[in-house]
């Protein structure tokens, strides 16, 4: 789960990690007030949508008085932000930022992820602050320093130490430094998080360390553990179609293709869109309805299906192991019968009790196409798909 | 033989008094698994399915002398049963649970650190050695005893293939879901090393997914020690940059764990690759044939 970088500097505030001031607000003449409040010369108005990205789409301003900051607020509220991130159609605006300006004298990188093959938490450190990280990875490695961090202890004082002074950080600055890490490492185990990054991390002129982004993407195992961060979802920043699904218990993301897929379990559902790419064709999603999915939920998946209008055909793939597949061929008639499909649907049923669910679908005088194999079913789906398209 | 699991398994059920612990249960006991007992906190004493029930892991194991665990209890307290299994001796816990939060797992990896228990999973199918031993929520009918090992990072995608490999007479020796997490106990060279050991397993089926960088580090294992034959599939060619697909592990980051990157590796390990899950057992009867062995391993 992703947060708001408002959301994620109170958080590291209560974690005693410092960030400027600032105020959230939902209408320019609030920035104003907000500007004001702040009481200093300048100010930074930032637009609050999850995709990363946004000064390249003119989503962060520096202001120098109350009216630059509500006009820069005005300019976003409401507004579609474009970013690198986002896609072509942008994310509404709903809420801007208003900070206090920091006078930076250095910026630093700090992140923190899972390294799957240490299988612990790693800090990742650089001194190119306010880069794209990925970027410096893939040019100058050299620069990223990483210290794994112990699941249980958190980073230890000499790991943070040694970045310290790896990184650089004047003396003044250094206990800020070491404890701000340390600080980080247990908010990242403590909040199941599964990203944390701040880019970029500021030495102002004064030797203060300060958070001057702040990024924190949540492990959805580890929510039930907390209620305060389900909190503070944004619905808004989801696929309606990904959110809908959720909360029939189906797993979908959309993609852009025009075959919409429906299978059970993960690696098989991600197999039969490369089957289908391999056949010519294009997946219109991603779509695991579970190892028990029930009729009710077969129906969610095809109205979610049916709600992409590019949906040209539809292929079911069911492997039932404990799922069976009689259930599923119920399923189906019960869903067809109810939701209007309108387009071809290829079904492919393989597993327990198939002959009963290859019956029940052949008599149900439902239309559709049955195919014996996985490479059948893809060739079929993707010549149906073809022909409705004309 | 066969690897992990055999005859002389003997298992206790963690979590069996809940609807899917009862469920699996239940088939594992018509396929013939012996299982010896289950755990459930206050309920022993009692018994299920003529199943004797204890509270502590510890118990059952000084009770019945069970020597594998398989796991279904909810997230929230997997771990701790993992835990509970390892801190009770037991050589191998097979933990199916899908959902553990991944601050979790890390923790268990590093208690299990240096122990004498293996835990496969969590978030899998089990493992299943045909006619012997079924621990886990497979369909058993699908498989048929024989010479080819398979491990898959993903669970219906495995049952595609063994059904496959069942069908084209090609029996497994073994079979192993490692589980689609990012942190799993058991990885891809484990499971690898312990084919390549065993006797009557003639080559190997092994599927992996996008995400991570264990299927990189299984091609250098191939290509450096593995003599048997192994054919692979990997399935997310397709899949989109940044976002999970479906399971917790399957994600392409930053540009890393993309299907191609190990494919190519895969590829470079002398590892004979299907192009789509639908031609997985045809993929493992050409690199038998090449190896001049597939007479031997069909039936």
């Amino acid at each position: 789960m992703k947060i708001h970088e408002y959301q994620a500097k109170e958080l590291f505030r209560a974690a005693g990690i410092p960030v400027p001031m600032g105020h959230v607000v939902t209408v320019a003449e609030q920035a104003a007030a907000a500007f004001d409040q702040l009481g200093g010369a300048l100010a930074v108005v930032k637009a609050q949508i999850h995709a990363g990205g946004r000064g390249k789409g003119g989503g962060v301003k520096l202001v120098k008085s109350a009216e630059e900051a509500a006009e820069a607020a005005r300019g976003m509220l409401g507004q579609p932000l474009i970013t690198p991130q986002t896609g072509p159609a942008g994310q509404i605006v709903k809420q801007v930022l208003v900070e206090a300006g920091t006078a930076i004298d250095r910026e630093l990188y700090v992140g923190i992820t899972l390294d799957r093959s240490l299988g612990c938490p790693v800090l990742m450190a650089s001194t190119e602050g306010g880069m794209d990280i990925e970027e410096v990875a893939a040019t100058a490695p050299e620069k990223i320093l990483k210290e794994p961090i112990d699941p249980e202890a958190g980073l230890r004082g000499y790991q943070s130490r040694r970045l310290v002074y790896a990184l650089g950080f004047p003396k003044a600055s250094r206990k800020a430094a070491a404890e701000l890490l340390q600080k980080l490492s247990r908010f990242s185990l403590e909040m199941d998080t599964s990203l944390v990054e701040i880019n970029p991390l500021v030495i102002d002129t004064e030797g203060g360390v300060i958070a001057l982004d702040a990024k924190v993407n949540f492990d959805d195992n580890g929510l039930f553990r907390h209620p305060d961060v389900v909190a503070l979802r944004d619905i808004d920043e989801e696929d309606p179609r990904e959110t809908q699904a959720e909360e029939a218990g189906l797993s979908y993301i959309a993609l852009d293709g025009n075959i919409g897929c429906m299978v059970n379990g993960a690696g098989l559902a991600m197999g039969t869109m490369d089957t289908i790419q391999l056949a010519g064709g294009s997946p219109a999603n991603f779509l695991d309805v579970g190892g028990g999915a029930t009729s009710e939920q077969v129906k969610a998946a095809f109205k979610i299906i049916l709600s992409d209008e590019n949906v040209a055909a539809i292929l079911v793939n069911i492997f039932g192991g404990i799922m069976k597949c009689d259930v599923i061929a119920e399923g189906i008639i019960e869903a067809a019968r109810e939701v209007e499909i309108g387009v071809p649907l290829v079904v492919r049923l393989e597993g327990t009790n198939v002959e009963r669910g290859r019956e029940l679908l052949e008599n149900s005088g439902i239309d559709l196409i049955t195919a014996s194999d996985l490479a059948d079913a893809a060739a079929k789906a993707v010549e149906a798909a073809g022909v409705a398209k004309v | 033989m066969s690897i992990l699991v055999n005859t002389m398994t003997r298992v206790i059920t963690q979590g069996m008094t809940g609807k899917t612990g009862m469920f699996h249960t239940r088939q594992a006991l018509e396929y013939g698994t012996k299982i010896v007992a289950g755990v459930t906190p206050g309920k022993g004493g009692s018994s299920e399915l003529g199943v004797p029930l204890f509270d502590t892991v510890a118990e059952a194991v000084d009770e019945t002398g069970a020597n594998v665990s398989v796991i279904y209890v909810p997230p929230p307290y997997a771990a701790d049963a993992i835990l509970e299994a390892a801190g009770a001796g037991m050589p191998l816990v097979i933990c199916i649970t899908e959902g553990i939060p991944v601050v979790d797992m890390m923790k268990v990896r590093r208690a299990l650190a240096g122990s004498e228990t293996r835990l496969v999973g969590p978030n899998c199918p089990g493992v299943i050695t045909p006619g012997e031993c079924k621990i886990g929520i497979m369909p058993g009918y699908i498989h048929r005893p024989g010479r080819v090992g398979v491990l898959s990072r993903s669970g219906t995608l495995t049952y595609e293939a063994v059904w496959q490999l069942t069908t084209l007479g090609l029996g497994q020796s073994t079979c192993v879901g490692i589980g689609g997490d990012p942190v799993p106990g058991t990885n891809f060279i484990d499971v690898l090393e312990m084919f390549q050991a065993d006797p009557d397993t003639d080559a190997v089926v092994m599927i992996g997914e996008i995400g991570g960088s264990a299927e990189e580090e299984a091609a250098e294992f191939i290509k450096e020690k593995m003599t048997k034959p192994v054919a692979g599939f990997i399935a997310g060619v397709t899949a989109p940059p940044g976002k999970r697909m479906g399971h917790a592990g399957a994600i392409i980051s930053g540009g890393a764990g993309t299907a191609d990157e190990k494919i190519k590796a895969l590829s470079a390990a002398g590892v004979t690759i299907a192009e789509t899950p639908a031609g997985i057992g045809a993929a493992m009867a050409e690199a038998l044939k090449e190896a001049g062995m597939l007479a031997r391993s069909i039936d």
